[in-house]
């Protein structure tokens, strides 16, 4: 049974990645930039719905207020420092979006001060169910895989249902044909950083009440993000899917079981520390693992 | 070949700027290093305004001698503060030092500090190394050492008659002391032990771990944003309810409590001080410091103020004459203030001897949440390494 | 090697080093060694440890420039190579200091020059194996597989707890050298110096040679290099070695300046601001990385001595530079000066 509960925690931990990475893996597989200041947007999504929620006591005011700051917030950048980078290399990108993530958590600091923020659980989320003789799951979680796997659903219905999709589509795989169509790629553009950012925004607006909403809280998940990405493969929304389940997987089951499999070969604090490493270094081993494997492929089909 | 040139004038322009701070002679500067960018800036701002508070009630003077704080931000980088360190020691000839939140840049900073033949008081970071066969004469702890904090929660366990714990801490140098110090008094069994990461999100997998070994309760290591997640899941887990929890000050203070609200409810701390004190002195701080900041104080504030208060009570003790470093440290020794904690005095290693009280969780007559001090635990408590430490 | 000529006429800029160029790099050098003195008439000592920060950053950044400016391999994990450095240094003394021996087998050294060359060594042998793993990627898996790399090292020393794990390793003093007082700011700021200069003219050498025009030809088209019977993957693997043995000097370096060695030295973040340090000073030219490095680190001190919130300025700086400037800071200074 626990171990049914560990998976599932661990589907729960991807489907939050796969929020920040199906943003992530649109706006790169499209424009080809590469964004730092993504967990930026994550943590003003939060800010906005702790900020709103605290005003209004409203749960969906909150949930509109995070969604709407992070979208906007997404087009504001991408309108005033993204769009002059298109044109240039990843090494400028890195680096603007970098100065962006500096100027945004220190701004964060400078406004709200630099207490993390009080957001409240909504009562009717906040207890737990019997899934299963012995499995108790709390009910915030489910939802957490709920809207996951809406918002996986909803994407892979835009992507393969919709004009904006099709472009999408073409865009990850042929970027100079879909500027040579005659496409309006300046507002196309804006609207695909939009909808990553509404997407980044979601995911922090859901982590609020089971993280601390607090400056920094981005990059924590960004790095994450990134590695789910690359083990997704660069553009693509099913392979996001996929690398986010799999990496959520790999880290809570590995945190789950290490411990207890090193402690039957050495004593005990020693086993937790190594174990604790270990496991931390799991999610990159996997992502190494998929790159070479990859790269494997490619070395096959070329010869 | 213009870079080399535009080097040196980049040189000269940071010269331009580290000589701006002048002052005048008689004032006594005082070193603030501190963390105030980043995930733990506000432990280093509610020391910084700790200290600043207690310079303020005393019109610009400490002890009656008047001191000028310079007051600069480590970001948590330990190569960082030894830089600000080094700049402070050699362009301002600063004598006395403060602020340092972490261990690891303590780590770092401290020994250059007392290389040079300045002084260093911590109102926070009390690792064992300086405490042992490392202390210096010139290194003095107001706040505690690190391994007395968990002594502590140890100690309440007891007192609650816990038969069994899951012990869970983050995994980097403070946690693990933590466990030590916690198991040093604690005497019933050990449910389990979890290491979790700096920067984890989730602890789902650990739920499901404590929750299968069933213990009697959870002690748990989890400071700053970390802690915040964990009570807010443990809460969602369904195990605040089934399971109490015991932990030390650290892993629950006044911000995390305003930041969890009713996901504290019922939590054991162990702590050396706390708002509802009753005595002069800290009935007259936390109204200084809530007319001044308009925030809950938290334990860090309390320890920059009192660490405020024993450098006065030693600057006023030479006169504010630093020239000979016996007579500071004698003054120092002597801990002639009124702490905010009640008793207070310096060890054989410089380190506090006080007590300690078992706080909980609870709701006021507002219905507002709040810490209430309940008992008084360990009495006159010192450190475990005392005895280690020969000048 | 018709390549090779083609490669220097194009951008000869690069390459030619008429000999005024050499007089001001020579007396840039001389004013650069009387820093320490000018530091003391000015009293203002601290100077002294802020130019040798410089410098040790300068050694890092400009190893980071021959893979990633030269050589076009966007690595995201350089600061792996800057800590394994360090921490060379760092258990070579902790084992000198307790007169115990890494794996009981090697004895520990509190011998600059030693540690400096086993940091040096080891530091190469951790880019081969990195590099000969991740070169067989491209583009942005080759920046997130060296991150992957970088993240791995990093979680194993944060989990040793017999080198002081999260919290560091700590050296009570700094490292000695033979007939000189390197634990004296001074002869360490000229011990900086000299082996700055040093791997600036190494730098040089590499770039002028035929290598460099190889690796800079595979940066600018892979293809007709290959047409010509160049095999990529060794050529850039060289590179990789190369620069991650210069990472690992300016750890060591680093490490036995703070008498501090930490995981902090190769976290994400640290490989991040080596990259700042290149780009903002101009990647792929000799002088930028050290220019990036000297205008990073003086920002930092500068604003931060001014304001708390420096991030803040220090980022729309960042951002301001990079909007307006293509090639950083010395692309900035050749079009000042009319180039």
């Amino acid at each position: 049974m626990i171990i049914l509960e560990q998976i599932l925690n661990g589907v729960q931990f991807g489907l939050t990645l796969f929020l920040m990475s199906a943003g992530l893996t649109l706006i790169f597989g499209i424009m080809g930039v590469i964004n730092l200041a993504h967990g930026s947007l994550y943590m003003i999504g939060a800010y906005a719905a702790a900020l709103t929620a605290v005003r209004t006591g409203s749960v969906w005011l909150a949930l509109v207020g995070g969604l709407a700051a992070a979208a906007l917030g997404g087009i504001v950048i991408e309108f005033a420092v993204v769009r002059r980078l298109y044109a240039r290399n990843h090494l400028d990108q890195v680096l603007a979006t970098f100065a962006l993530v500096l100027i945004i958590n220190q701004g964060a600091n400078m406004l709200l001060g630099r207490q993390p923020l009080f957001v409240a659980m909504p009562p009717a989320l906040s207890g737990s169910v019997t899934l299963l003789p012995g499995l108790t799951y709390p009910v915030y979680r489910l939802l957490v895989i709920a809207v996951g796997a809406t918002v996986a659903a909803g994407l892979f219905a835009m992507i393969h249902g919709t004009r904006i999709g099709m472009l999408v589509r073409a865009g990850a795989t042929h970027r100079q044909m879909v500027r040579a169509l005659g496409v309006n790629v300046a507002l196309l553009y804006t609207a695909v950083f939009g909808i990553g950012a509404l997407l980044a925004g979601l995911a922090g607006v859901i982590a609020g009440p089971i993280t601390s909403v607090q400056v920094g809280m981005g990059e924590q998940v960004l790095i994450l993000a990134f590695v789910v990405v690359v083990i997704g493969g660069l553009g693509s929304v099913r392979g996001a899917f996929f690398g986010a389940i799999a990496a959520g997987l790999v880290d809570t089951l590995s945190r789950a079981f290490l411990p207890t499999l090193f402690r039957q070969i050495m004593d005990g604090s020693n086993a937790d520390a190594l174990a604790s490493g270990m496991s931390a270094i799991s999610i990159y081993l996997l992502m190494a693992l998929v790159l070479l494997m990859r790269s494997q492929d490619l070395l096959a089909e070329k010869s | 070949m213009k870079s080399f040139n535009v080097a040196a004038m980049a040189v000269l322009a940071v010269q331009a700027a580290w000589a701006a701070p002048a002052s005048a002679q008689d004032e006594v500067k005082i070193g603030v290093i501190t963390s105030l960018s980043g995930p733990g800036g506000y432990l280093g701002q509610d020391i910084r305004d700790g200290i600043a508070l207690a310079v303020q009630l005393g019109g610009g003077k400490l002890g009656g001698v008047p001191v000028q704080t310079i007051v600069e931000d480590d970001g948590a980088k330990p190569g960082q503060g030894k830089q600000i360190v080094d700049r402070l020691l050699k362009n301002d000839k600063v004598k006395i030092f403060t602020g340092i939140v972490f261990s690891n840049v303590a780590g770092a900073t401290v020994p250059d500090v007392l290389d040079a033949g300045a002084f260093y008081v911590s109102p926070n970071a009390g690792p064992s190394t300086f405490a042992g066969k490392e202390c210096h004469p010139n290194y003095f702890v107001v706040s505690w050492q690190n391994d007395s904090l968990h002594e502590s929660a140890g100690q309440l366990a007891n007192q609650l008659g816990y038969k069994s714990v899951y012990l869970v801490a983050a995994n980097y140098q403070a946690g693990k002391d933590a466990l030590e110090g916690f198991k040093r008094f604690y005497k019933g069994k050990v449910a389990g032990e979890s290491f979790t990461r700096l920067d984890q999100t989730d602890f789902a997998a650990e739920f499901a771990q404590i929750r299968a070994a069933g213990p009697e309760a959870v002690f748990q290591f989890e400071p700053g944003g970390l802690g915040i997640a964990f009570l807010r899941q443990y809460q969602q887990a369904g195990l605040t309810d089934k399971i109490p929890m015991v932990v030390a000050a650290p892993s629950l203070d006044a911000v995390t409590l305003s930041v969890v609200g009713d996901a504290a409810l019922g939590v054991n701390v162990t702590s050396h001080w706390n708002s509802d004190f009753d005595n002069p002195a800290n009935k007259a701080f936390v109204a200084a410091w809530e007319q001044a900041y308009h925030r809950p104080a938290t334990y860090y504030a309390s320890q920059g103020y009192d660490t405020a208060m024993a450098i006065g009570a030693a600057l006023k003790g030479v006169g504010g004459k630093l020239d000979d470093a016996n007579a500071f440290r004698q003054a120092m020794m002597k801990a002639d203030f009124q702490s905010v904690r009640g008793s207070f005095k310096f060890g054989p290693n410089r380190h506090p001897v006080q007590d300690w009280y078992a706080l909980k969780v609870e709701k006021g007559a507002d219905g507002k949440l709040a810490l209430v001090t309940k008992s008084k635990i360990l009495s006159d408590h010192g450190d475990a390494y005392a005895k280690e430490c020969k000048f | 090697m018709t390549s090779d000529t083609l490669e220097a006429r194009r951008s000869g800029r690069t390459y030619a080093f008429p000999m005024s160029r050499i007089v001001i790099f020579v007396i840039a050098v001389a004013i650069l060694a009387l820093v320490p003195a000018g530091a003391t008439a000015l009293h203002m000592p601290s100077v002294t440890g802020f130019a040798t920060q410089v410098l040790i950053y300068a050694i890092a950044a400009m190893s980071l420039n021959l893979i990633l400016g030269y050589g076009g391999m966007v690595t995201f994990g350089h600061a792996a190579f800057f800590g394994v450095g360090g921490y060379v240094l760092g258990i070579l003394y902790q084992h000198s200091a307790q007169r115990s021996a890494f794996l009981a087998l090697v004895p520990g050294t509190d011998n600059l020059a030693v540690a400096l060359l086993a940091a040096v060594l080891i530091g190469a042998a951790t880019a081969a194996v990195i590099g000969s793993l991740s070169l067989r990627t491209r583009g942005v898996p080759f920046i997130m597989i060296t991150l992957a790399f970088a993240q791995m090292l990093f979680f194993l020393f944060v989990s040793l707890k017999t080198y002081g794990g999260d919290d560091g390793l700590m050296m009570r003093r700094r490292d000695v050298v033979p007939f000189v007082d390197a634990r004296d700011d001074i002869s360490y700021y000229l011990i900086c110096l000299t082996l700055a200069v040093g791997w600036l003219v190494l730098t040089w050498c590499l770039v002028r040679s035929r290598f460099g025009a190889v690796l800079s030809g595979l940066r600018q088209n892979e293809r007709r290099m290959m047409a010509i019977g160049i095999a990529p993957y060794r050529y850039r693997l060289v590179a990789f070695v190369i620069a991650g043995a210069g990472a690992a000097l300016a750890g060591a370096l680093m490490a036995n300046y703070l008498r501090f060695v930490s995981p902090d030295m190769m976290h994400w973040t640290k490989s991040g601001e080596l990259m700042m340090m290149v780009i903002l000073g101009g990647a792929g030219t000799l002088f930028g990385p050290i220019l990036g490095a000297a205008a990073m680190l003086a920002l930092e001190t500068a604003l931060a001595a001014y304001t708390e919130n420096w991030q803040f300025y220090l980022g729309i700086i960042l951002l301001a530079v990079v909007m307006t400037t293509r090639g950083g800071l010395s692309a900035l200074l050749d079009r000042a000066s009319g180039r």
